[in-house]
Parts: C-alpha cells; sequence; structure tokens
C-alpha cells in the first residue's frame, strides 16, 4: 500500500453476534487480505487476515513480540500497560529469539503433555466438586461463577503456589486490565497492584522455597545464577492472568455451544473419544483472545503480496484467520468433526500458548464431566439476553445462567 | 521417510505429542521434542505428516 491516506477501519471491531466474527474481517480477508487500519490510539497498523499469512507472520523472526517497544501496537487508548517498562521485568511474552527460547525453556517442563496428564485426577475432583455444590444449590444457577471461573483459577493457583484466598483480588484486577473500557490509569494501578501481590509472594517463596511452578523456578534461577525477582513477578502475573481468564470464558463458551448444538453434544457424550474433536472445534469457532497475536516489523517482509516495513505494526488476527474458507471449508459451520487442529487460537510460532495443553485438559474434563453428570442441562434466558464480553480483549460470557 | 526434528528450533508446544504419541514424546527438562520412532510406516505416515503441518515453530520435516 503506497497511499497516505488515513486508512478508515478502526480496529478493534466488535463481533456481529456472539458466534460471527466482525463482518468486515470477511470482507477484508477477500478484498485485501493485509490492509491497514487505525488503532484507538490514532497510529496506523496492518492487520493480516488469511490462515497462511498469519502463520507466516507469528513465525517469522522479522515480526517482534517487544511488548515493552514504544512502537509495539495497542488495541486500548493510552497503551497496554507494559509500555516503557523496566528491561529488568521482560518476560518471554515480551522477547524475541535468541532470548526467548532459552526462557521459555525454562519453565516448558513444567507444561509438557506428559505432564498435564498427571494433573487429570487433581483436575477432576475439581469439576466433580464444584458440579456436586453446583447440583446442591438453586436453580438456575450462573455457570460462570459455579464453574467457569473456579475450575481454572483453582487449577492454576495450586500449579503456580498462588493461595485460592486472594482469587477475587486477583480476578478482580484481571477483569480491569482485559477490559477496554478501563482507562489507561486504571490499566496500570491494575497492573502495578498485581505486580506487587506477585512480589511479595516471590519474597516469602525466596525465603522458603515451595514445591509449586513459582517455588522451583525460584530454586532453578539461582542455581543458574540467573534468578531476578521482576523478571519472575512477570511471569507469574502472565501465567496467573493467561491461565484462569481465556479457560474460564472457553468453558463457558463452549457450554453454550454444546447446549446450542444438540445433536454434536450427543454424539460427544456417546463418545468421549470424540470430546478432544470437540474441544479444538470450539478453540477455533470462538478464538476468543483475537487481538494479542500483534507484532512489531523490525525488518521489511513481503507477506500476501504487499510489503510491511521495518517499524510498522501488525496484527495477526487470529479469528478472521480460522474462519478462513480456504483452510477450513464452511468455516462458520460449528463441525466437532471437521478435524481443524491447524487452527491459530492458541497462536503460531515460537510464542504459541504455554498452557495449551493444561487448557485442553481442562476443557476435556469439565465437558466430559456436565454432559455426563447433568445431561439436561440448558440455558435459563434467551441466548440475545445473554452478556457477552464484546468490550473485553478476551471474548467471553460475563454469566451464563443455567438450569436442568 | 524419516521424521527430523530440530530441537533448537521446537518451542514444546506438545501438538506432534497430541498427534502421535508412538512417534513424539517430550523431554522433562525443557519440554522439547523427542522422536521416539524416526521411520513411520502404515498409518503413522500421515500422523507424522500433520505433525509436521501443525507444528508452530516448523521445526518438524520429513525426508521422503
Amino acid at each position: 500500500m503506497t497511499t497516505t491516506e488515513e486508512p478508515a477501519l478502526q480496529f478493534p471491531l466488535v463481533r456481529e453476534c456472539p458466534f460471527s466474527p466482525p463482518a468486515e474481517y470477511r470482507q477484508i480477508r477477500e478484498e485485501a487480505p493485509v490492509t491497514k487500519v487505525r488503532t484507538p490510539e490514532g497510529k496506523q497498523m496492518w492487520v493480516v487476515t488469511r490462515h497462511e499469512d498469519v502463520r507466516q507472520v507469528l513465525n517469522d523472526r522479522r515480526f517482534s513480540a517487544n511488548r515493552f517497544h514504544p512502537d509495539f501496537p495497542v488495541l486500548v487508548e493510552g497503551g497496554n500497560a507494559l509500555r516503557n517498562r523496566p528491561e529488568s521485568e521482560r518476560s518471554m511474552i515480551a522477547m524475541d529469539a535468541p532470548e526467548h527460547g532459552p526462557a521459555r525453556r525454562a519453565v516448558l517442563g513444567e507444561f509438557t503433555v506428559r505432564r498435564m496428564e498427571q494433573l487429570r485426577p487433581r483436575i477432576q475432583q475439581i469439576v466433580d466438586e464444584l458440579i456436586d455444590n453446583l447440583l446442591a444449590g438453586p436453580r438456575p444457577a450462573d455457570l460462570v461463577e459455579a464453574l467457569s471461573l473456579p475450575v481454572p483459577s483453582l487449577v492454576i493457583c495450586e500449579l503456580l503456589g498462588v493461595p485460592y484466598a486472594d482469587h477475587e483480588f486477583f480476578q478482580e484486577h484481571t477483569s480491569r486490565l482485559i477490559k477496554r473500557t478501563t482507562s489507561a490509569e486504571g490499566r496500570r494501578e491494575a497492573f502495578e497492584t498485581v505486580r506487587a501481590y506477585m512480589g511479595d509472594l516471590l519474597a516469602k517463596k525466596e525465603a522458603e522455597p515451595t514445591d509449586d511452578l513459582l517455588g522451583r523456578q525460584i530454586v532453578k534461577l539461582r542455581e543458574e545464577g540467573t534468578y531476578r525477582r521482576d523478571a519472575l513477578v512477570s511471569l507469574g502475573f502472565l501465567l496467573l492472568v493467561a491461565g484462569h481468564e481465556t479457560t474460564a470464558n472457553m468453558i463457558s463458551l463452549g457450554t453454550l455451544a454444546l447446549i446450542e448444538n444438540p445433536e454434536q453434544a450427543a454424539a460427544v457424550k456417546a463418545d468421549p473419544g470424540r470430546t478432544l474433536d470437540a474441544v479444538e472445534e470450539m478453540l477455533r469457532y470462538f478464538t476468543i483472545v483475537d487481538a494479542a497475536t500483534a507484532r512489531l516489523c523490525v525488518e521489511d517482509v513481503e507477506i500476501g503480496g504487499v510489503t510491511i516495513r521495518a517499524g510498522e505494526g501488525v496484527l495477526a488476527v487470529g479469528l478472521a484467520a480460522n474462519r478462513d474458507p480456504e483452510a477450513f471449508p464452511d468455516p462458520d459451520e460449528f463441525d466437532i468433526e471437521r478435524g481443524g487442529r491447524h487452527h491459530v487460537a492458541f497462536g503460531f510460532g515460537p510464542h504459541q500458548c504455554l498452557g495449551q495443553n493444561l487448557a485442553r485438559m481442562e476443557l476435556q474434563i469439565v465437558f466430559d464431566t456436565l454432559l455426563r453428570r447433568i445431561p439436561d442441562l440448558k440455558l435459563a434466558v434467551p441466548v440475545d439476553e445473554l452478556p457477552f464480553k464484546d468490550d473485553a480483549s478476551i471474548y467471553g460470557l460475563y454469566r451464563l445462567p443455567v438450569t436442568w | 521417510m524419516k521424521i527430523i526434528a530440530d530441537t533448537g528450533k521446537c518451542v514444546g508446544a506438545g501438538q506432534c505429542v497430541l498427534t502421535e504419541s508412538e512417534l513424539f514424546d517430550q523431554s522433562e527438562e525443557d519440554g522439547t521434542v523427542i522422536v521416539l520412532n524416526d521411520t513411520p510406516e502404515g498409518e503413522l505416515v500421515e500422523k507424522a505428516r500433520q505433525a509436521v503441518h501443525i507444528c508452530p515453530s516448523q521445526a518438524l520435516s520429513l525426508a521422503e
């Protein structure tokens, strides 16, 4: 694009309906799949919408993940909470090669498929207890409160070694952080508050290392001589936030998808071997983290026939890619049989979600257990009255009133 | 056919293990890929192709 005109379209866009991407995504993908838009800060940014191009952007070293850089594109006014933070706070999400690989590997052993499998009995126990409570309580009930939030929150707290008793505190601050309507000042304040909390927690673990992810990281990094509290605060913060908001919203939306598609729910119920396929399709279909895969171009690159210049911001639009008919035939159909594991709901490239196999495990156990224990679960209000998170950077539901 | 894994590129997403645990495992130490059987035959050939396609860091390739 050589024009210097101001692009007409401003991101982020709102989904057309709870189950459909913003209408503009299709148009952009078909007419100009790599195109310039405006950000809420009044800057310009490229958006990339085809599945193939999104994968290329996210796996190319010429696009930097350095969220601390002042030119890194952000989709909220006033910049993200990471902009211009001190270098010492950099964690893997904001690193590039060659720094990123070793940082990710330091914690990767905690998230392997095998390690997640070892958590299965405990996650099952958590889900069973929460469903016991749900069944013993009044109808209708809010599934978000009863199941969607506590499952991932309990699991990530145990994994990290964060007291679950503090969950209301960090959930409240997290929801302020991901709400687009929160002011820049409010975001910074929430950010500082959670950082301070995590710093105090790590100080205690430094004095007496606990057998949990954060405690083990302290021991391991100290042995290597690379321990920095600031960096581990960032990592702990990242895992805590990423570990509950995302999975919680997928539990709510996935449950809704099962209720709205009873034939497919029956197929999953009849054969739990299909649950993971259903989970992959839910991930693709909703792509709740649609706007987190921004990058800063650091060397000129050609993507989809367009030259992106060093210094320009790019957003790889996951939801547009996951509805690209070139990659997923009949992309707007929810179809657990489609075999769409090549979706980019967890991102792509070196930063692809570290906790993806934890998320899969939690979702699989929740849906298997829900279908078995509350087979007649239904909505207590019409779909169009459900409060969807159109104003948050992670899509989902504020409440999901259900009955049975 | 031979599976080639570049552990330097691997980011330990575990997608290959999910695709076929007879072919792939992950190091307990740093989560990177371990190829359990680098010469798949029969049905495993298609699984290997799928793993190569899905791998987020393109750390896997096939030599025909």
